[in-house]
């Protein structure tokens, strides 16, 4: 068991190394000619957007409580990575290190908020909790709209710009992996167990708001960093950019994925977030596409178009070489009957 | 071993529970009958910290349960099989079994291979998901989750609730055979006369109050007892 979980690990990372080193030919190799920055911009959109939705998607896949307010957190996330990162400027600290401090910097900050938001509000749940995230993420937003640090409601520019593509690929692939190790976990079980039946599970001896909280503070980390990610790729951003609709685009990439899928979360959010740059002229009407394939998928896949399905690379391989197996035995069975 | 005392238990400003004492020695099989709404529920969520009480005392092997969380008095080893189907329907037989034994995960897989024992529909169903399970077995998943908690005393709510007869005898033997293990148990029951057949004391609940208490056998033939509750 302990050794199939260790070469599990191996397997996948090579999978995303593999990724990787895909990408990192199909830039330098200059194929995209000059549109290769722009495709390289339009990759790191989708990286930060893939830590936002799936950590969204711990609270509503693994919780089961719908939250409207998660921009919230991830301008929390950004304009303290920001704020970090323009404070540490100077300092002689080179960039990847001082790109990391701030993204930290930012997913604490947002988790820690996370803690105040999830204290008073995960006592509510269904649509309760859905208005109060909402509130509290426009509290928010006119805080940022009025401290003078932030910018004071106007937009606060010259941030370093430190999200490089080949940075950011590894911070979403570390991010993504924790949030699956998270779910996989007895912590994830538990909080999984708390969304089945709360009443059996306060009996089984379950702390449920200690979890609840646990897990929400958890994903306000995580969409901190996608904050910090966002701020330093931008360079420049208003408190504007986190309201509602935000929030609301993010929810509607967990559910277009899969309610409960971190691959759906990728490839919802990696897809979706790349689909107005590739439209562009169409990009004011991005909205209303959006809510037509969210219909569309609530109607013929209630669940999000991969449910709760994830994709695993051992699995995969496993398959194919019991394929392997009964292609061998299969041809040597004509064989014998001769 | 449980010890409730002038107990009251209010749902906002209606008053579900008043004054009710009761008492559960070791060993014993304890049941608390009565009609639709008396408050039997109350009194066992109550017990295991899942509401709060207004007043009384509830002690469990002299230690006060009051002011305690659920998730603590699950670790003195005093368990609740909540009323209704409670399981986690998206999740395996196993990891449902896994679920209860949260405070608790040393000896575990000993204690599963133990239920898996006592509940031979549960081992060959392992592997699928406890919603799927039918009725009876959820039931039986239900108590079976509060045993790998290795109680020392359990709390059954309606136990027998919506299972064919068959089934109702086969749980009924099951609370029998907890208890020959040394499993103290208060059991709250509408059927009344099967769950005095297994019982050595029980309590008789009107809205709110303990009208009638005694050994189960003087219950059994009690006038008013058989009038209100066994249907005679
Ligand atoms: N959550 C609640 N809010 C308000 N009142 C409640 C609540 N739960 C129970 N009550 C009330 O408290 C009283 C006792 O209810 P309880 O569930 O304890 O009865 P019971 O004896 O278990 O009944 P049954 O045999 O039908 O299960 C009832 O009058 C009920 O309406
Ligand atoms: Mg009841």
């Amino acid at each position: 068991m302990e050794r199939r979980v260790k070469i599990s690990y191996v397997i996948n990372f090579l999978g995303v190394l593999a990724v990787f080193l895909l990408f990192v030919l199909l830039f330098e190799s200059r194929v995209f000619g000059a549109a290769t920055q722009y495709i390289k911009g339009i990759c790191t959109t989708a990286c930060y957007t893939i830590i936002m939705v799936a950590s969204l998607n711990l609270v509503v896949g693994c919780m089961g409580e719908f939250s409207l307010g998660h921009a919230g957190f991830v301008s929390v996330g950004a304009y303290a990575s920001a704020i970090v990162s323009g404070a540490l400027t100077g300092k002689g600290l080179p960039d990847l290190a001082l790109f990391l401090i701030a993204l930290l910097a930012g997913g604490i900050a947002a988790g820690i908020t996370g803690v105040m938001v999830g204290i008073p509000a995960l006592r509510l749940r269904g649509d309760y909790l859905a208005i109060v995230t909402v509130a509290f993420a426009e509290i928010i937003r006119v805080c940022f709209c009025n401290f003078s640090i932030t910018g004071g409601g106007k937009t606060m520019s010259g941030i370093l710009k430190l999200s490089d593509f080949y940075w950011c690929y590894w911070v979403m692939a570390a991010c993504v992996a924790v949030m699956y190790l998270y779910i996989r976990s007895k912590f994830g079980r538990t909080v999984k167990a708390i969304r089945e039946d709360y009443i059996a599970a306060a009996a089984a001896g379950i702390n449920v708001t200690y979890y609840k909280v646990l897990t929400f503070t958890v994903a306000a980390f995580f969409a901190g960093v996608g904050g910090g990610v966002y701020a330093h790729y931008m360079t420049a951003m208003i408190p504007t950019n986190f309201n509602f609709m935000y929030s609301a685009e993010l929810l509607s990439e967990v559910i277009i994925g899969g309610i409960g899928s971190l691959t759906g979360s990728i490839i919802g959010a990696a897809f979706l977030s790349s689909l107005p740059e590739m439209m562009r002229q169409f990009s004011q009407y991005r909205m209303l596409a959006y809510s037509v394939v969210l219909i569309i998928v609530m109607i013929f896949k209630p669940g999000g178009i991969f449910g709760s399905w994830e994709f695993s690379l051992t699995r995969l391989l496993r398959r194919a070489e019991k394929k392997e197996h009964e292609k061998a035995e299969g041809g040597v069975k004509p064989w014998k009957q001769l | 071993m449980l010890e409730v005392k002038n107990l009251a238990v209010s749902y906002g400003a209606v008053k579900a529970i008043h004054g009710v004492s009761l008492e559960v020695h070791d060993g014993e099989v304890v049941s608390l009958i009565g009609a639709n709404g008396a408050g039997k529920t109350t009194i066992l969520r109550t017990i295991s910290g899942l509401k709060k009480a207004d007043d009384g005392e509830i002690r469990f092997d002299g230690t006060d349960l009051r002011k305690m969380d659920p998730s603590k008095i699950i670790t003195l080893k005093l368990a609740h099989v909540p009323e209704g189907r409670h399981i986690f329907p998206q999740m395996t037989v196993e990891e449902n079994l896994e679920m209860g034994a949260f405070t608790d995960r040393k000896d575990m897989e000993a204690n599963m291979e133990e239920v898996f024992g006592r509940f031979g529909r549960l081992k060959e169903r392992k592997k699928q998901l406890a919603g799927t399970l039918s009725g009876g077995e959820q039931q039986m998943l239900a108590v079976g989750r509060a045993l790998m908690a290795k109680p020392k005393m359990i709390l059954m709510d309606e136990p027998s609730m919506g299972l064919s007869p068959l089934l109702v005898k086969e749980i009924f033997s099951i609370i029998k055979e907890v208890n020959r293990k040394g499993i103290t148990v208060l059991l709250v029951e509408q059927n009344a006369k099967m769950a005095l057949s297994i019982s050595s004391r029980a309590y008789v609940m009107e809205t709110g109050k303990i009208t009638i208490s005694g050994n189960a056998g003087e219950l059994l033939r009690d006038d008013r007892v058989k009038k209100a509750y066994l249907g005679q």
